[in-house]
């Protein structure tokens, strides 16, 4: 969001230089398919909106009709995608853009722009004439509410708190399945309160007229300075306590019976009218700020109170991620209502009348209908507007900010067993607020870069350019990893997971789409040659032996050298197939290969043969050597084929594969796919296993779910390993029971082993 | 006590002169009241309030008694109507024929700035205030601030009070003994038309629960359930020493008269930018008149405009931000507090009828009937005369 920070006098905005070198290619991307336009001229900065369609690679399995090697065949297919492309830049570029939309728009169906903003009805004009569209104007507010509505939906780290003193600024906020209902406070040149109670529902329930406006105006008036972010740049070096009047000045100190403190304002400019006139630029525009927030703060916490809401969002070109108006105004609420609430700010205030306005004119196509996610590889991430915090900035393509999302082929809910989705958050480490983490995760990513496009490259061998995509590919990773070096917040918290799915996005991004897809075919062939032995070896065992074997099984997947004895110590509390057994398994998978076939396959078989149903849930698309949903359904028709019991299970509907909904290595049970959440609620599912590091460890590993669980992994990393006070390849087993459910090993009548 | 401690030094080694103050401190006493003077005082941010009550029923036997320097303050102070540069006595507030503690005599209102308070100090010594014996009640936060300078400048004890308390405790005594026979209490008639807005006298009968704004430097509100039972709800920055502070900047004034007097003649609609600036009209959507303010100043934002801008309209623009605000807050709260009566007073509503009826109408208008707004004739002086309650209060104690 840097540039968003730019709020020139709108007198500028009419300066063009035409001469301004710009990469559009790289800005307005995927143009040829563009449909579906709209534009928010707010004061300073344009926002355009466009409906696109992607065509890219995707990687695809298809079953042989004939048994033997290898099982099945991998193609990389085109497939069509759509994409929703959200650009920010200051008015002057206005004409260029549109010069530009208009000679690479190849659509010709497209016969309205839709509108919003304050400048929309200036430039209209210039709007019609060079893209020949109409310009439909909608309401800026409604626009703005619709837009909220749509980024705190799909974006989970949309919204966060602000704390200027904090190791990290932005502190991301989980946002609650319910987003409803919330207060909007929209700070521009006036200031709008509203209060959102459902998508169409909301109400403007208080203003004022003390705002951005006030700030500029009075401020320009006091200090002879014409530019906004001028203004707010002299506030942030002033000193207000020689313009206010403080509590000190009057009382000598502090107002103990009432609990005022000395340095509390007690009348804003209340020395100006007494002491000789020589008031410093800085001083003076410190105190205004100050005077504003407190009073857009207080107001806001009496309409807070008033209508009983916590969730106090705010935005405007005021705040649009000034860090000195994010300041003012969280301290004031702090400050009103003791800490109750807690001032919210949206990463992507900026772009929220765009994407109302474009959500307006999208209606019949039904966006909300789906869900939505930001893609990390086309999107430039918050950006602090200080320059101290960003050294980036300068170095960025021109003045321009991106979000792009992609609509995905589902909709994601939460997982119906969590205990509390309000409280749950996937990641284990925030690397955000731990810097050493932080910089350990971002040197590895780095390491391991260079193995990353030599897999990319292998996965295409039979086509010449992929080298020089793999470059491209390696730049583009490489700048994101440097980029949230400087600002891990750009993409909300920054996590393991994100980095991942960066990587995935970044990958794809250059028509990668499954760079261990040989790998993966590989080792499902070979640990296939392995099943039946394996199975009868473990129907040798005793049934306690067994149980042993099955955890070790999965445990092994991801590992060859680990230690049986270490495992089968921390494995004795957690014999959970001991007892009556469970109704319904929902399980996590993992890797491709022994892991799927010789680890989970056999425990399935375990689940299945003591009457406990299985719902198998595998990532809808490849990430590192996960196996796919895809690849799950032709590997489990092949051991079916060897194997009776899956095979029943199969028939029975007694096993069922799923979708997760993701295509990622970690897993976020926030966004599952809705027909995993139907299956998971209609089969009464009692018992969750997680596993690997990505879905058990890196998150979920605090995860808190209404019925039994299993968390497992083989730490693989030894700096991970020794955070978490253990060695190299150690074993994560987390049995947990809910609280008021009894655990298996309580059961006091273990049923005797088939 | 100060005076006591004092007294006690008296009986072991007193003058002829220090054992006739001593008796007459104890008649006083035996009377169940504090020697004269009497005063309260209020130190604000801007204002110091003080009231001194001139007893009108004076035997013979007590003027004989009367030390000179207690005679010569009372003639100073009733025969002038301005003190110095800057300090002036609200002759209009006079209370006349008032019965205090037993004693019948006139309430006088003066006010100086608490810039002025170290000349006031002076004053004190100059004329052995101290000598007096009277207990200087005092409240407002100058009362802690100039605490110490009293004691070592003049040798003076003062008795400091918390400004609340004396503020609900005045207006509740000011309101119960009337403005010389006339309703203290008043309100804006017909506020949504200003040709027709007049004031109208009321009484305060039943006061409670009322929210009480009180709009000086700052800006307190309280609600108050009884005369002992009120709350500070919230208060604001944005206030008199807001308005006048701006207008110093922003026109070149020097007072708050000065700036009442430009902000009379100003239109605040060249300054600020309305509801119909920004739509063309009203704004339907969310029920906002076009006349309305949408942005304070928003007009500013143009170098044109700032350039073709009269003092004036600047003065009126601040007076009408500062006021509307304080109105709306002030509203926010009597809806949270769910109280429908609200008292405005403090000194930023002396000689301001443009923000009394501001103020009337934003109630009236924003509560669509259900607030109205009440204004109370002794607007900035409760704290003090609440002061001059507990020196009467005080000595009647044990």
């Amino acid at each position: 969001m840097a540039e968003c920070g730019r709020a020139d006098s709108s007198s500028t905005t009419h300066t063009m230089d035409k001469s301004i070198t710009l990469p559009p290619d790289e800005i307005f991307r995927n143009l040829e398919n563009a449909k579906r336009f709209a534009i928010d001229i707010g004061g300073s900065l344009t926002k355009l909106a466009y409906y696109s369609t992607v065509q890219h690679k995707v990687a695809k399995v298809r079953s042989f009709d004939h048994l033997g090697d290898p099982l099945y065949e991998i193609s990389e297919q085109e497939e069509v995608t759509a994409r929703l492309h959200f650009i920010k830049f200051e008015n002057a570029y206005i004409e260029t853009c549109l010069d530009f939309i208009r000679d690479h728009l190849v659509n010709t169906g497209t016969k309205v722009i839709k509108a919003t903003g304050g400048g929309a009805h200036k430039f209209k004009e210039l709007i019609e004439r060079k893209l020949g569209l109409k310009v439909d104007k909608e309401d800026e507010m409604t626009c703005l509410i619709r837009g909220c509505n749509f980024v705190l939906r799909n974006i989970p780290h949309e919204a966060f708190v602000y704390a200027k003193h904090a190791d990290s600024e932005f502190r991301f906020q989980t946002t609650h399945p319910d987003i409803f209902p919330y207060l909007l406070v929209n700070i521009g040149s006036g200031v709008s309160i509203v209060k959102v109670e459902s998508e169409d529902k909301f109400e403007r329930i208080g203003g004022s007229s003390i705002g951005g406006g006030t700030f500029w105006g009075l401020g320009a008036l006091l200090t002879k300075t014409k530019r906004f972010d001028e203004l707010l740049q002299l506030a942030s070096k002033g000193q207000h306590a020689s313009v206010d009047m403080l509590v000190r000045d009057i009382y000598g100190g502090s107002y103990g019976s009432l609990g005022l403190t000395g340095d509390l304002i007690a009348s804003s400019f209340g020395k100006s009218a007494t002491a000789d006139k020589g008031f410093s630029k800085e001083d003076m525009a410190k105190s205004l700020l100050h005077m504003i927030s407190n009073d857009i703060g207080q107001l806001a916490c009496l309409y807070a109170k008033l209508h009983n809401l916590s969730r106090v969002y705010f935005g405007g070109f005021f705040i649009r991620g000034h860090p000195v108006t994010m300041h003012t105004i969280t301290y004031s609420i702090n400050f009103f209502t003791k800490g109750e609430v807690q001032a919210l700010f949206l990463r992507h205030e900026g772009y929220l009348g765009a994407i109302g306005a474009f959500l307006k004119g999208a209606e019949e196509d039904n966006p909300n209908q789906y869900s939505w996610g930001e893609n990390y590889a086309g999107s430039s991430g918050l950006m602090s507007v200080s320059p101290e915090m960003n050294p980036m900035q300068r170095a960025r393509s021109g003045t321009f900010d991106m979000l792009e999302m992609d609509r995905l082929e589902r909709q994601l809910v939460n997982l119906p067993l969590l205990q509390d989705p309000s409280s749950y958050i996937p990641d284990t480490m925030d690397l955000t607020e731990d810097a050493l983490a932080r910089e350990y995760w971002l040197s590895c990513f780095e390491e391991a870069l260079d193995g990353v496009v030599k897999r990319a490259v292998a996965s295409q061998p039979d086509i010449p350019e992929a080298i020089e995509r793999s470059e491209k590919f390696r730049q583009k990773y490489r700048h994101k990893l440097q980029t949230l070096r400087q600002q891990p917040f750009a993409y909300g918290s920054l996590t393991v997971r994100s980095l991942l799915d960066t990587r995935e996005h970044c990958l794809n991004e250059f028509n990668f789409p499954d760079p261990y897809s040989k790998i993966k075919q590989r080792e499902n062939d070979m640990a296939l040659r392995y099943y039946q032995k394996a199975v009868k070896s473990l129907e040798q065992l005793s049934w306690e032996q067994r149980q042993f074997a099955l955890v070790r099984g999965v445990l092994a997947g991801n590992v060859f050298d680990w230690g049986a004895k270490a495992v089968s110590d921390s494995l004795r509390p957690a014999l959970l197939l001991q007892g009556p057994p469970h109704k319904c398994a929902l399980f996590f998978v993992d890797n491709s290969g022994v892991d799927i076939i010789l680890g989970v396959m056999p425990f399935v078989r375990e689940l299945l043969s003591r009457g406990t149903e299985v719902v198998l849930a595998s990532n809808s698309g490849p990430a590192l050597n996960d196996v796919t949903n895809g690849e799950l359904q032709i590997l489990t028709e092949r051991i079916a084929a060897m194997d009776p019991v899956i095979q029943a299970g199969l028939r029975d509907d007694r096993l069922t594969l799923v979708q997760s909904g993701s295509s990622s290595p970690c897993l976020d049970l926030s966004r599952l796919d809705k027909v995993l959440a139907m299956v998971v609620r209609e089969r009464q599912t009692d018992l969750v296993i997680i596993e690997g590091m990505g879905r058990a460890l890196h998150t979920n590993y605090y995860a808190r779910l209404s019925c039994e669980s299993l968390k497992t992994a083989v730490i693989k990393n030894s700096w991970l390993a020794e955070r978490l006070g253990g060695k190299l390849f150690s074993v994560v087993f987390k049995y947990e029971v809910p609280p008021g459910k009894p655990s298996q090993e309580d059961s006091s009548a273990p049923s005797t082993p088939s | 006590m100060h005076y006591l401690h004092r007294g006690d030094d008296a009986e072991c080694n007193g003058s002829p002169a220090k054992r006739c103050r001593l008796r007459r401190r104890t008649e006083s006493v035996r009377r169940s009241r504090p020697p004269f003077p009497w005063f309260g005082m209020d130190i604000g941010g801007t204002l110091v309030k003080l009231v001194y009550f001139e007893p009108v029923d004076i035997t013979a036997e007590e003027e004989q008694e009367e030390v000179e320097n207690l005679k010569s303050i009372r003639r100073y102070l009733t025969s002038n109507v301005a003190y110095g540069k800057t300090g002036v006595r609200d002759v209009h507030l006079e209370l006349r024929n008032l019965t205090m503690c037993g004693r019948t005599g006139n309430l006088h209102f003066i006010r100086f700035p608490t810039q002025a308070m170290p000349r006031f100090i002076q004053m004190g010594r100059d004329k052995n205030f101290s000598s007096l014996h009277t207990t200087l009640c005092a409240t407002g936060g100058g009362a802690y601030k100039f605490e110490n300078d009293f004691r070592s400048m003049a040798d003076l004890e003062l008795l400091k009070l918390d400004e609340l308390d004396c503020l609900i405790r005045g207006l509740l005594y000011v309101d119960r003994v009337s403005f010389n026979g006339h309703p203290e209490c008043y309100y804006f008639q017909n506020p949504a038309d200003t040709e027709s807005c007049v004031k109208k006298p009321c009484t305060l009968e039943d006061p409670f629960p009322m929210l009480l704004v009180n709009i000086g430097s700052g800006v307190s509100i309280l609600a108050v359930y009884s005369e002992n039972d009120y709350k500070r709800v919230t208060g604001t920055s944005l206030g008199g020493g807001t308005f006048l502070g701006l207008c110093c900047l922003l026109t070149g004034c020097e007072t708050f008269e000065e700036a009442l007097e430009m902000a009379s003649k100003g239109d605040s609609t060249n300054v600020d930018k309305l509801v119909k600036d920004i739509y063309g009209g009203d704004y339907e959507r969310f029920g906002l008149q076009g006349s309305a303010v949408a942005s304070s100043f928003g007009h500013m934002m143009s170098q044109d405009k700032r350039d073709s801008i009269s003092k004036e309209d600047l003065a009126r623009a601040t007076l009408v931000t500062i006021t509307n605000n304080i109105g709306s807050i002030a509203r926010m709260c009597a809806v949270n507090e769910k109280i429908e009566r609200v008292v405005f007073v403090g000194n930023f509503l002396r000689i301001n009828t443009v923000s009394m009826k501001l103020l009337a109408y934003a109630m009236d208008f924003w509560s669509k009937g259900q607030l109205r707004a009440l204004f109370l004739e002794h607007e900035g002086y409760f704290g003090a005369v609440g002061a001059l309650m507990e020196l009467l209060k005080t000595t009647e104690d044990p």
